[in-house]
């Protein structure tokens, strides 16, 4: 069936099978692979993009259930060449080691301070709970989101 | 993984999935969030050939008041029971509860109404809702009716739900000022609950939702299961400590890769007992 959906601020409008899941839609059909499939079971949270702005793990939505949404991806926070506020303070504070959880870690961040603008550590810590991090580099994630809450608004 | 084919179609009332479901029968399944089928069909434990998405459907997504109840439209995300302010004012137990299913992720698209609708015993929400005293209110073919919470899971991930029905409304009593709480014991963050307790304490005989104590738990039986021995005591005069002894009495708990019956049944007495403590036993 035709599905389409606006990715990154550009229309992708496709036919595909029901069963498709929206991170397949995203990497396969739309080509961007910012977003990483780690468990593919809900879990790990690397699969994490933006609904109309919320978090969401892709690997568990059909791409038909996202049929007329707004998707924001890792590659979609800024401008090309630029970082947003929340991957500035990623590279600032070395929240990431191998990153592979990174685009999942940073869209998460993104949609929490959206909801909770001056988060605390620990409610930082609980917000993280869908995503995991094998590299075990959790003090250095929460540490930059505290700093991109502190330093800014952080914008969609 | 990908789910195994199946015809997707897209209701656009409630009425038009009642229709969908009776023409296409056992083989038809309702999709809300997706949060509990999605994973199971990805992995082939449900197969089935026709998927009727209701999530579009925003007149089942509301939170509201009705006299001495509050009621829930069935799509209502998880993130908007445990943000919502008539609910932490009115009955803070379910709130508190949803901010505690899965993540911030899951909850962003996971419905009350799926979650109840599923009937798993590890979840959360159905003990809450059996505590609470609440009710469903499903719609079919032949019209509406209410099913009360301890009536509604009739087995493991079954429910009285009849095949063309559809869960429209969860019914819950205001808790008028009564004490609760909600343990969710876990090893791992995200994790389902080992065991859960949601428990309320009212004054007795308080109002119009009756009085006295309701105790559900999680994942201590192949259903959500009132923890009625525990309510018996308490109503007999029992102390928390005393009551919470009774908190496994005639269940008999699941045993999996995360505890023994016997560690569950100590955990539901445990938790039972910092339930009704913090309740105000």
């Amino acid at each position: 069936m035709k599905v389409a959906m606006t990715i990154n601020g550009t229309s992708q409008q496709h036919e595909i099978e029901p069963r498709v899941l929206l991170v397949q839609f995203i990497r396969e059909v739309a080509g961007l692979t910012g977003t990483n499939v780690g468990c593919d079971t809900t879990s790990c949270g690397t699969c994490t993009v933006l609904l109309d702005g919320e978090s969401v793990k892709s690997c568990t939505i059909l791409a038909v259930q996202a049929d007329g949404a707004q998707i924001t991806t890792i590659e979609g926070l800024a401008e090309p060449g630029t970082l947003h506020p929340m991957q500035e303070a990623f590279r600032e504070n070395h929240a990431l080691q191998c990153g592979f959880c990174t685009p999942g870690m940073v869209l998460a961040a993104v949609s929490l301070l959206q909801e909770n603008a001056h988060p605390s550590e620990q409610e930082v810590r609980s917000a993280l709970e869908g995503n995991l991090c094998r590299c075990t580099g959790y003090h250095n994630i929460v540490k930059a989101i505290l700093a991109a809450a502190d330093a800014a608004e952080v914008p969609a | 993984m990908i789910p195994a084919s199946f015809d997707y179609r897209r209701a656009a009332s409630a009425d038009e999935a009642i229709a969908l479901l009776t023409e296409n029968g056992d083989d038809a399944k309702l999709l809300a969030g997706g949060h509990s089928l999605l994973p199971l069909m990805k992995l082939r434990l449900a197969r089935p050939s026709v998927l009727i998405d209701i999530s579009r459907l925003a007149d089942l997504s509301y939170i509201r008041a009705d006299g001495d109840q509050i009621a829930i439209g069935a799509l209502t995300r998880h993130h908007d029971v445990e943000v919502s302010e008539l609910l932490a004012r009115e009955v803070p137990l379910l709130p508190a509860a949803a901010g505690q299913v899965g993540d911030p992720q899951i909850r962003h698209r996971g419905t009350i109404g799926g979650s109840l609708a599923h009937g798993d015993p590890a979840s959360d929400l159905p003990a809450v809702v059996l505590a609470l005293g609440g009710s469903m209110v499903v719609r079919g073919p032949g019209g509406e009716r209410s099913i009360p919470a301890t009536e509604f899971f009739a087995g493991f991930m079954e429910t009285a739900l009849a095949a063309d029905e559809v869960l429209t409304e969860i019914r819950v009593p205001r808790l008028e000022g009564a004490g609760w709480s909600f343990q969710k014991f876990n090893r791992r963050a995200h994790d389902w609950a080992i065991v859960g307790v949601a428990a309320v304490r009212r004054g007795a005989g308080s109002g119009a939702n009756g009085g006295g104590a309701g105790v559900a738990l999680v994942n201590m039986a192949s259903t959500p299961v009132r923890a009625t021995a525990v309510e018996e005591a308490l109503a007999g005069g029992a102390s928390a400590t005393e009551a919470a002894a009774h908190a496994a009495d005639g269940l008999d708990p699941p045993s999996d890769i995360n505890a023994t019956p016997e560690f569950r049944r100590h955990l539901a007495q445990v938790l039972v007992r910092r339930a009704l403590e913090e309740a105000g036993a």
